[in-house]
Protein backbone atom coordinates (compact mmCIF):
# COMPACT_ATOMS: atom_id res chain seq x y z
CA UNK A 1 0.00 0.00 0.00
CA UNK A 2 1.60 3.48 -1.00
CA UNK A 3 -0.84 5.77 1.06
CA UNK A 4 0.93 7.71 3.83
CA UNK A 5 -0.79 7.58 6.93
CA UNK A 6 -0.81 11.01 8.86
CA UNK A 7 -2.80 10.80 11.87
CA UNK A 8 -1.74 13.85 13.16
CA UNK A 9 -2.88 15.78 10.22
CA UNK A 10 -6.13 16.79 12.32
CA UNK A 11 -3.97 19.05 14.51
CA UNK A 12 -2.14 20.49 11.61
CA UNK A 13 -3.65 23.94 10.66
CA UNK A 14 -6.00 24.43 7.80
CA UNK A 15 -5.76 26.92 5.19
CA UNK A 16 -9.23 28.06 5.21
CA UNK A 17 -7.58 30.41 8.33
CA UNK A 18 -10.02 28.66 11.30
CA UNK A 19 -7.59 26.76 12.95
CA UNK A 20 -7.06 22.92 12.32
CA UNK A 21 -8.66 20.60 10.77
CA UNK A 22 -10.47 19.00 13.44
CA UNK A 23 -12.05 21.91 14.31
CA UNK A 24 -13.20 22.05 10.48
CA UNK A 25 -14.70 18.60 11.21
CA UNK A 26 -16.02 19.79 14.32
CA UNK A 27 -18.00 23.01 12.66
CA UNK A 28 -19.00 20.73 9.79
CA UNK A 29 -20.34 18.70 12.65
CA UNK A 30 -22.54 21.55 14.37
CA UNK A 31 -24.09 22.74 11.37
CA UNK A 32 -25.23 18.73 10.59
CA UNK A 33 -26.56 19.11 13.97
CA UNK A 34 -28.34 22.81 13.21
CA UNK A 35 -30.25 21.08 9.84
CA UNK A 36 -31.12 18.12 11.07
CA UNK A 37 -33.01 19.78 13.99
CA UNK A 38 -34.50 22.49 11.80
CA UNK A 39 -35.43 20.07 9.13
CA UNK A 40 -36.91 17.81 12.25
CA UNK A 41 -39.03 20.06 13.44
CA UNK A 42 -40.72 20.72 10.01
CA UNK A 43 -40.99 16.80 9.31
CA UNK A 44 -42.80 16.72 13.07
CA UNK A 45 -45.13 19.54 12.73
CA UNK A 46 -45.74 18.66 8.80
CA UNK A 47 -45.57 14.84 9.24
CA UNK A 48 -48.07 14.94 12.23
CA UNK A 49 -50.87 16.68 10.47
CA UNK A 50 -50.58 14.60 7.43
CA UNK A 51 -50.31 11.85 9.00
CA UNK A 52 -53.61 12.89 11.45
CA UNK A 53 -55.41 13.70 7.89
CA UNK A 54 -54.66 10.38 6.28
CA UNK A 55 -56.70 8.50 9.34
CA UNK A 56 -60.10 11.29 9.37
CA UNK A 57 -63.20 9.77 8.45
CA UNK A 58 -63.14 12.78 5.34
CA UNK A 59 -62.64 11.11 2.28
CA UNK A 60 -61.08 14.71 0.53
CA UNK A 61 -58.77 14.62 3.48
CA UNK A 62 -57.34 11.05 3.36
CA UNK A 63 -56.69 11.41 -0.04
CA UNK A 64 -55.13 14.96 0.49
CA UNK A 65 -53.04 13.17 2.47
CA UNK A 66 -51.89 10.16 0.69
CA UNK A 67 -51.20 12.87 -2.63
CA UNK A 68 -48.63 14.43 0.03
CA UNK A 69 -47.38 11.51 1.07
CA UNK A 70 -46.69 9.95 -2.13
CA UNK A 71 -45.55 13.48 -3.65
CA UNK A 72 -42.53 13.52 -1.23
CA UNK A 73 -42.15 9.90 -1.09
CA UNK A 74 -41.62 8.70 -4.92
CA UNK A 75 -38.85 11.68 -5.63
CA UNK A 76 -35.22 10.60 -4.83
CA UNK A 77 -34.29 13.82 -2.38
CA UNK A 78 -31.56 15.15 -4.34
CA UNK A 79 -34.07 15.96 -6.97
CA UNK A 80 -36.77 17.78 -4.51
CA UNK A 81 -33.73 19.80 -3.09
CA UNK A 82 -32.38 20.85 -6.44
CA UNK A 83 -35.93 21.46 -7.29
CA UNK A 84 -36.07 24.24 -4.26
CA UNK A 85 -33.01 25.24 -4.75
CA UNK A 86 -32.61 25.66 -8.63
CA UNK A 87 -36.47 25.43 -10.05
CA UNK A 88 -37.98 27.27 -7.37
CA UNK A 89 -36.77 31.09 -7.77
CA UNK A 90 -37.36 30.62 -11.40
CA UNK A 91 -41.08 29.83 -11.43
CA UNK A 92 -42.09 32.39 -8.75
CA UNK A 93 -42.58 36.01 -10.20
CA UNK A 94 -39.14 37.76 -11.12
CA UNK A 95 -38.99 40.09 -7.63
CA UNK A 96 -39.47 37.59 -5.16
CA UNK A 97 -37.45 34.91 -6.93
CA UNK A 98 -34.25 37.68 -7.35
CA UNK A 99 -35.09 38.12 -2.93
CA UNK A 100 -35.30 34.56 -2.92
CA UNK A 101 -31.73 33.46 -4.78
CA UNK A 102 -30.27 36.49 -2.27
CA UNK A 103 -31.19 35.00 0.80
CA UNK A 104 -27.56 34.62 3.20
CA UNK A 105 -27.57 30.94 4.11
CA UNK A 106 -29.54 30.10 1.50
CA UNK A 107 -28.47 26.44 1.28
CA UNK A 108 -29.25 25.76 4.83
CA UNK A 109 -32.47 27.46 4.30
CA UNK A 110 -33.19 25.17 1.55
CA UNK A 111 -31.95 21.75 2.85
CA UNK A 112 -33.78 22.84 6.48
CA UNK A 113 -36.77 22.81 4.41
CA UNK A 114 -36.21 20.32 1.77
CA UNK A 115 -34.84 18.00 4.15
CA UNK A 116 -37.94 18.37 6.43
CA UNK A 117 -40.69 17.82 3.82
CA UNK A 118 -39.06 15.05 2.43
CA UNK A 119 -38.88 13.76 6.07
CA UNK A 120 -42.29 14.65 6.81
CA UNK A 121 -43.91 12.25 4.22
CA UNK A 122 -42.19 9.68 6.38
CA UNK A 123 -43.34 10.78 9.80
CA UNK A 124 -47.00 10.69 8.27
CA UNK A 125 -46.62 7.07 7.41
CA UNK A 126 -45.20 6.17 10.91
CA UNK A 127 -48.08 8.57 12.64
CA UNK A 128 -50.92 7.09 10.58
CA UNK A 129 -49.23 3.43 11.65
CA UNK A 130 -49.32 4.57 15.17
CA UNK A 131 -52.98 5.40 15.19
CA UNK A 132 -53.99 2.82 13.06
CA UNK A 133 -52.73 0.66 15.67
CA UNK A 134 -55.10 1.70 18.22
CA UNK A 135 -57.90 -0.80 19.19
CA UNK A 136 -60.64 1.11 18.26
CA UNK A 137 -62.18 0.80 21.33
CA UNK A 138 -59.98 3.93 22.07
CA UNK A 139 -61.75 5.84 19.53
CA UNK A 140 -65.55 4.60 20.30
CA UNK A 141 -64.70 5.33 24.23
CA UNK A 142 -63.83 8.87 22.77
CA UNK A 143 -66.69 9.51 21.01
CA UNK A 144 -69.15 8.00 23.39
CA UNK A 145 -67.91 10.27 26.22
CA UNK A 146 -68.95 13.50 23.90
CA UNK A 147 -65.78 14.42 22.53
CA UNK A 148 -65.66 15.75 19.32
CA UNK A 149 -63.14 14.19 16.40
CA UNK A 150 -60.57 16.90 17.79
CA UNK A 151 -60.82 16.98 21.64
CA UNK A 152 -60.69 12.72 20.77
CA UNK A 153 -57.23 13.39 18.58
CA UNK A 154 -55.91 15.64 21.11
CA UNK A 155 -56.41 13.71 24.57
CA UNK A 156 -57.11 10.25 23.37
CA UNK A 157 -55.26 9.18 20.16
CA UNK A 158 -52.32 11.19 19.65
CA UNK A 159 -50.73 10.69 23.16
CA UNK A 160 -51.26 7.16 22.84
CA UNK A 161 -50.20 7.20 19.17
CA UNK A 162 -47.35 8.81 19.72
CA UNK A 163 -45.77 6.98 22.46
CA UNK A 164 -46.17 3.67 20.10
CA UNK A 165 -44.18 5.06 17.52
CA UNK A 166 -41.24 6.54 19.13
CA UNK A 167 -38.77 3.46 18.53
CA UNK A 168 -39.68 4.53 14.17
CA UNK A 169 -39.65 8.29 15.25
CA UNK A 170 -35.68 7.42 16.27
CA UNK A 171 -34.90 5.95 13.21
CA UNK A 172 -36.57 8.43 11.00
CA UNK A 173 -34.39 11.23 12.97
CA UNK A 174 -31.35 9.02 12.54
CA UNK A 175 -32.12 9.39 8.49
CA UNK A 176 -33.13 13.09 9.20
CA UNK A 177 -29.25 13.46 10.38
CA UNK A 178 -27.96 11.47 7.41
CA UNK A 179 -29.92 12.97 5.26
CA UNK A 180 -28.35 16.46 5.72
CA UNK A 181 -25.24 15.11 3.92
CA UNK A 182 -27.12 15.12 0.92
CA UNK A 183 -27.67 18.92 0.73
CA UNK A 184 -23.39 18.67 0.04
CA UNK A 185 -24.96 19.05 -3.50
CA UNK A 186 -26.43 22.55 -3.16
CA UNK A 187 -23.52 24.06 -1.74
CA UNK A 188 -24.02 23.15 2.31
CA UNK A 189 -20.30 22.73 3.72
CA UNK A 190 -21.86 19.84 6.77
CA UNK A 191 -20.12 17.07 8.09
CA UNK A 192 -19.15 15.20 4.94
CA UNK A 193 -18.58 18.44 3.27
CA UNK A 194 -16.16 19.27 5.51
CA UNK A 195 -14.32 16.06 5.59
CA UNK A 196 -14.56 16.27 1.39
CA UNK A 197 -12.63 20.04 2.01
CA UNK A 198 -10.30 18.52 4.35
CA UNK A 199 -9.14 15.85 1.89
CA UNK A 200 -9.17 18.25 -0.79
CA UNK A 201 -6.94 20.53 1.14
CA UNK A 202 -4.58 18.03 3.34
CA UNK A 203 -4.98 15.15 0.44
CA UNK A 204 -5.26 12.82 3.29
CA UNK A 205 -8.14 11.02 2.06
CA UNK A 206 -8.85 8.04 4.54
CA UNK A 207 -7.73 9.77 7.70
CA UNK A 208 -10.27 12.82 6.98
CA UNK A 209 -13.16 10.29 5.99
CA UNK A 210 -12.12 8.80 9.19
CA UNK A 211 -12.94 11.16 11.43
CA UNK A 212 -16.34 12.17 9.42
CA UNK A 213 -16.99 8.46 10.28
CA UNK A 214 -15.96 8.41 14.08
CA UNK A 215 -18.28 11.90 14.19
CA UNK A 216 -21.42 10.50 12.61
CA UNK A 217 -21.02 7.18 15.20
CA UNK A 218 -20.92 9.23 17.53
CA UNK A 219 -23.63 11.35 16.66
CA UNK A 220 -25.79 8.29 16.14
CA UNK A 221 -24.84 6.94 19.56
CA UNK A 222 -25.57 9.96 21.36
CA UNK A 223 -29.15 9.92 19.77
CA UNK A 224 -29.91 6.45 20.10
CA UNK A 225 -29.22 6.44 24.25
CA UNK A 226 -30.79 10.21 24.22
CA UNK A 227 -34.24 8.53 22.97
CA UNK A 228 -33.80 5.38 25.08
CA UNK A 229 -33.92 7.15 28.12
CA UNK A 230 -37.02 9.12 26.76
CA UNK A 231 -38.99 6.50 24.82
CA UNK A 232 -38.75 4.63 28.17
CA UNK A 233 -39.91 7.77 30.16
CA UNK A 234 -43.07 8.27 27.58
CA UNK A 235 -43.82 4.51 27.43
CA UNK A 236 -47.33 3.47 28.43
CA UNK A 237 -48.16 1.26 31.29
CA UNK A 238 -49.24 -1.67 30.79
CA UNK A 239 -47.70 -2.21 27.11
CA UNK A 240 -44.65 -3.99 25.83
CA UNK A 241 -41.82 -1.66 27.59
CA UNK A 242 -43.77 0.04 29.06
CA UNK A 243 -43.23 0.19 33.79
CA UNK B 1 -44.78 31.46 -16.29
CA UNK B 2 -44.67 28.18 -18.57
CA UNK B 3 -44.42 30.53 -21.61
CA UNK B 4 -40.60 31.11 -21.51
CA UNK B 5 -39.95 27.21 -21.16
CA UNK B 6 -37.96 25.11 -23.63
CA UNK B 7 -39.48 21.64 -23.89
CA UNK B 8 -37.91 21.36 -26.84
CA UNK B 9 -34.34 20.77 -24.44
CA UNK B 10 -35.65 17.37 -23.60
CA UNK B 11 -36.62 16.13 -26.74
CA UNK B 12 -32.91 16.87 -28.20
CA UNK B 13 -31.16 15.42 -25.48
CA UNK B 14 -33.93 12.75 -25.57
CA UNK B 15 -31.48 9.75 -26.27
CA UNK B 16 -28.59 10.70 -24.12
CA UNK B 17 -30.85 10.93 -21.02
CA UNK B 18 -32.46 7.51 -21.50
CA UNK B 19 -30.15 5.62 -23.47
CA UNK B 20 -27.18 6.61 -21.47
CA UNK B 21 -28.28 7.79 -18.37
CA UNK B 22 -31.25 5.95 -17.56
CA UNK B 23 -29.39 2.54 -18.99
CA UNK B 24 -26.74 3.21 -16.39
CA UNK B 25 -29.61 4.02 -13.49
CA UNK B 26 -31.35 1.25 -13.87
CA UNK B 27 -28.69 -1.29 -14.72
CA UNK B 28 -26.88 0.01 -11.30
CA UNK B 29 -30.17 -0.56 -9.47
CA UNK B 30 -30.87 -4.07 -11.03
CA UNK B 31 -26.82 -5.17 -10.50
CA UNK B 32 -27.29 -3.68 -6.72
CA UNK B 33 -30.21 -5.05 -5.55
CA UNK B 34 -28.82 -8.42 -6.78
CA UNK B 35 -25.29 -7.85 -4.96
CA UNK B 36 -27.06 -6.78 -1.70
CA UNK B 37 -29.34 -9.11 -1.65
CA UNK B 38 -26.96 -12.41 -2.17
CA UNK B 39 -24.77 -10.71 0.12
CA UNK B 40 -27.19 -9.36 2.55
CA UNK B 41 -28.13 -12.45 2.70
CA UNK B 42 -25.03 -14.21 3.37
CA UNK B 43 -24.98 -11.33 6.60
CA UNK B 44 -27.75 -11.85 7.88
CA UNK B 45 -27.01 -15.84 8.07
CA UNK B 46 -24.18 -14.92 9.55
CA UNK B 47 -25.70 -13.21 12.34
CA UNK B 48 -28.26 -16.31 12.71
CA UNK B 49 -25.49 -18.85 12.39
CA UNK B 50 -24.65 -19.14 16.32
CA UNK B 51 -21.02 -18.38 16.08
CA UNK B 52 -20.68 -15.58 18.41
CA UNK B 53 -18.13 -14.00 16.34
CA UNK B 54 -19.36 -14.10 13.76
CA UNK B 55 -22.06 -12.93 14.49
CA UNK B 56 -20.87 -9.88 15.96
CA UNK B 57 -18.51 -8.85 13.22
CA UNK B 58 -21.30 -9.02 10.84
CA UNK B 59 -23.74 -6.91 13.41
CA UNK B 60 -20.63 -4.54 13.67
CA UNK B 61 -20.69 -3.90 9.62
CA UNK B 62 -24.79 -3.62 9.38
CA UNK B 63 -24.74 -0.98 12.42
CA UNK B 64 -21.77 1.03 10.78
CA UNK B 65 -23.05 0.93 7.62
CA UNK B 66 -26.53 1.70 9.27
CA UNK B 67 -25.06 5.05 10.69
CA UNK B 68 -23.23 6.40 7.61
CA UNK B 69 -25.29 8.85 5.45
CA UNK B 70 -24.87 7.29 1.74
CA UNK B 71 -23.24 10.21 0.56
CA UNK B 72 -20.08 9.41 2.63
CA UNK B 73 -20.27 5.91 1.92
CA UNK B 74 -19.57 6.88 -1.94
CA UNK B 75 -16.84 8.69 -1.36
CA UNK B 76 -15.58 6.57 1.06
CA UNK B 77 -15.45 3.17 -1.72
CA UNK B 78 -14.31 6.23 -4.35
CA UNK B 79 -11.16 5.95 -3.03
CA UNK B 80 -11.01 2.98 -1.37
CA UNK B 81 -12.03 0.78 -4.26
CA UNK B 82 -8.29 1.53 -5.98
CA UNK B 83 -6.71 -0.06 -2.90
CA UNK B 84 -8.86 -3.17 -2.39
CA UNK B 85 -8.55 -3.80 -6.16
CA UNK B 86 -4.73 -3.69 -6.13
CA UNK B 87 -4.94 -6.02 -2.45
CA UNK B 88 -7.10 -8.15 -4.77
CA UNK B 89 -4.77 -8.47 -7.60
CA UNK B 90 -1.55 -7.40 -5.80
CA UNK B 91 -0.51 -5.18 -7.70
CA UNK B 92 1.98 -2.62 -7.02
CA UNK B 93 -0.10 0.48 -7.48
CA UNK B 94 -3.67 1.36 -7.01
CA UNK B 95 -5.70 0.09 -9.67
CA UNK B 96 -7.88 2.75 -11.78
CA UNK B 97 -11.28 1.74 -11.40
CA UNK B 98 -14.35 3.07 -13.79
CA UNK B 99 -17.07 5.41 -12.47
CA UNK B 100 -19.58 2.36 -12.86
CA UNK B 101 -17.44 -0.44 -11.08
CA UNK B 102 -16.75 2.17 -8.30
CA UNK B 103 -20.43 3.04 -7.61
CA UNK B 104 -21.30 -0.66 -7.90
CA UNK B 105 -19.29 -1.93 -5.34
CA UNK B 106 -20.60 1.38 -2.82
CA UNK B 107 -24.46 0.25 -3.59
CA UNK B 108 -23.85 -3.34 -3.24
CA UNK B 109 -21.97 -3.08 0.13
CA UNK B 110 -24.14 -0.16 1.54
CA UNK B 111 -27.62 -2.31 -0.15
CA UNK B 112 -26.36 -5.35 2.21
CA UNK B 113 -26.54 -4.09 5.43
CA UNK B 114 -30.43 -2.79 4.45
CA UNK B 115 -31.03 -6.29 2.95
CA UNK B 116 -29.57 -8.08 5.60
CA UNK B 117 -31.73 -6.80 8.17
CA UNK B 118 -34.77 -7.25 5.72
CA UNK B 119 -33.76 -11.42 5.18
CA UNK B 120 -32.95 -11.29 9.04
CA UNK B 121 -36.57 -10.67 9.70
CA UNK B 122 -37.70 -12.98 7.27
CA UNK B 123 -35.60 -16.11 8.27
CA UNK B 124 -37.04 -14.96 11.29
CA UNK B 125 -40.45 -15.05 11.08
CA UNK B 126 -40.33 -18.88 9.58
CA UNK B 127 -41.90 -21.26 12.24
CA UNK B 128 -39.25 -23.25 14.20
CA UNK B 129 -40.97 -26.18 13.20
CA UNK B 130 -39.80 -25.51 9.64
CA UNK B 131 -36.11 -26.39 10.16
CA UNK B 132 -36.65 -28.92 12.95
CA UNK B 133 -38.62 -31.07 10.07
CA UNK B 134 -36.39 -30.08 7.92
CA UNK B 135 -33.69 -31.91 9.92
CA UNK B 136 -35.91 -34.69 11.08
CA UNK B 137 -35.91 -35.62 7.41
CA UNK B 138 -32.04 -35.68 7.49
CA UNK B 139 -31.28 -32.49 5.41
CA UNK B 140 -27.87 -30.97 6.18
CA UNK B 141 -27.80 -27.29 7.03
CA UNK B 142 -27.05 -26.07 3.49
CA UNK B 143 -29.95 -28.11 2.87
CA UNK B 144 -32.14 -26.75 5.17
CA UNK B 145 -31.35 -23.09 4.24
CA UNK B 146 -31.36 -23.83 0.48
CA UNK B 147 -34.37 -25.93 0.47
CA UNK B 148 -36.71 -24.90 2.99
CA UNK B 149 -36.13 -21.73 4.91
CA UNK B 150 -34.53 -19.25 2.73
CA UNK B 151 -37.04 -20.09 -0.41
CA UNK B 152 -40.21 -18.76 2.16
CA UNK B 153 -38.06 -15.95 3.66
CA UNK B 154 -37.52 -14.47 0.35
CA UNK B 155 -41.03 -15.00 -0.65
CA UNK B 156 -42.60 -13.56 2.62
CA UNK B 157 -40.29 -10.64 2.16
CA UNK B 158 -40.50 -9.98 -1.57
CA UNK B 159 -42.75 -6.83 -0.90
CA UNK B 160 -40.28 -5.26 1.27
CA UNK B 161 -37.05 -6.30 -0.70
CA UNK B 162 -39.18 -4.53 -3.68
CA UNK B 163 -39.39 -1.72 -1.77
CA UNK B 164 -36.26 -1.65 -0.46
CA UNK B 165 -34.98 -1.63 -4.05
CA UNK B 166 -37.23 1.60 -4.86
CA UNK B 167 -35.48 3.61 -2.23
CA UNK B 168 -32.33 2.15 -4.27
CA UNK B 169 -33.41 3.31 -7.40
CA UNK B 170 -33.90 6.72 -5.69
CA UNK B 171 -30.66 6.70 -3.74
CA UNK B 172 -28.43 5.67 -6.87
CA UNK B 173 -28.81 9.22 -7.83
CA UNK B 174 -26.36 10.42 -5.20
CA UNK B 175 -23.69 8.85 -7.40
CA UNK B 176 -24.05 12.83 -8.76
CA UNK B 177 -21.76 13.72 -5.84
CA UNK B 178 -19.26 11.71 -8.41
CA UNK B 179 -20.22 13.86 -11.28
CA UNK B 180 -21.20 10.28 -12.80
CA UNK B 181 -23.81 10.85 -15.82
CA UNK B 182 -26.77 8.28 -14.32
CA UNK B 183 -30.15 10.02 -15.03
CA UNK B 184 -30.00 12.86 -13.10
CA UNK B 185 -26.27 13.45 -13.74
CA UNK B 186 -27.23 13.51 -17.54
CA UNK B 187 -30.21 15.87 -17.24
CA UNK B 188 -27.96 18.29 -15.14
CA UNK B 189 -25.06 17.86 -17.61
CA UNK B 190 -27.76 19.00 -20.61
CA UNK B 191 -29.13 21.63 -17.80
CA UNK B 192 -26.48 23.34 -17.46
CA UNK B 193 -24.94 22.91 -20.86
CA UNK B 194 -27.89 24.82 -22.24
CA UNK B 195 -28.71 26.92 -19.27
CA UNK B 196 -32.25 24.96 -18.76
CA UNK B 197 -31.59 24.20 -15.05
CA UNK B 198 -35.95 24.58 -14.86
CA UNK B 199 -37.09 22.45 -17.52
CA UNK B 200 -34.27 19.66 -17.09
CA UNK B 201 -34.82 19.50 -13.19
CA UNK B 202 -38.33 19.13 -13.81
CA UNK B 203 -38.81 16.43 -16.08
CA UNK B 204 -36.31 14.68 -14.20
CA UNK B 205 -38.22 14.67 -11.13
CA UNK B 206 -41.51 13.88 -13.22
CA UNK B 207 -39.68 10.72 -14.40
CA UNK B 208 -38.03 8.87 -11.11
CA UNK B 209 -41.88 10.44 -9.62
CA UNK B 210 -43.59 8.27 -12.47
CA UNK B 211 -41.43 4.94 -12.58
CA UNK B 212 -41.41 5.03 -8.61
CA UNK B 213 -45.07 5.48 -8.19
CA UNK B 214 -45.74 3.05 -10.81
CA UNK B 215 -43.21 0.22 -9.00
CA UNK B 216 -44.53 0.76 -6.10
CA UNK B 217 -48.10 0.57 -6.90
CA UNK B 218 -46.72 -3.07 -8.53
CA UNK B 219 -45.33 -4.12 -5.56
CA UNK B 220 -48.90 -2.87 -3.82
CA UNK B 221 -50.38 -5.79 -5.66
CA UNK B 222 -48.16 -8.03 -5.16
CA UNK B 223 -48.05 -7.58 -1.62
CA UNK B 224 -52.12 -8.34 -1.98
CA UNK B 225 -51.66 -11.83 -3.66
CA UNK B 226 -49.14 -12.93 -1.38
CA UNK B 227 -51.45 -12.01 1.58
CA UNK B 228 -53.87 -13.97 0.49
CA UNK B 229 -51.75 -16.89 -0.37
CA UNK B 230 -50.18 -16.95 2.79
Amino acid sequence: MNYHWNWRIFWEPAPNGTGNYLDMLLSGLVLTIETAICAWIIALAFGAVVGVMRTLPSKTASSVGFAYVEFFRNMPLLVQLFIWFFVLPELLPHGSGLWLKQIPNAPFYTAAIGIGLFMSARVAEQTRAGINSLPRGQKLAATALGLTTAQAYRYVLLPMAFRIIMPPLTSEFLSTIKNTSVAITIGLIELTGEARAMQEFSFQVFEAFTGATVLYLLINVVVVIAMRFLERALAVPGYIGGK
Amino acid sequence: MFASFDFDVIRRSFGYLFLDGMTFTLTLTGLAALGGLIFGTLIALMRLSGFKLLGRIAGLYVDLMRSLPLVLVIFWFYFLVPYIGQWVTGSSRPIQVGAFTSSLVTFIMFEAAYFSEIMRAGIQSISKGQPAAAQALGLTYRQTMRYVVLPQAFRNMLPVLLTQTIVLFQDTSLVYVLSIPDFLGAASKVAQRDGRLVEMYLFAAAVYFIISCLASFGVRRLQARIAFVH
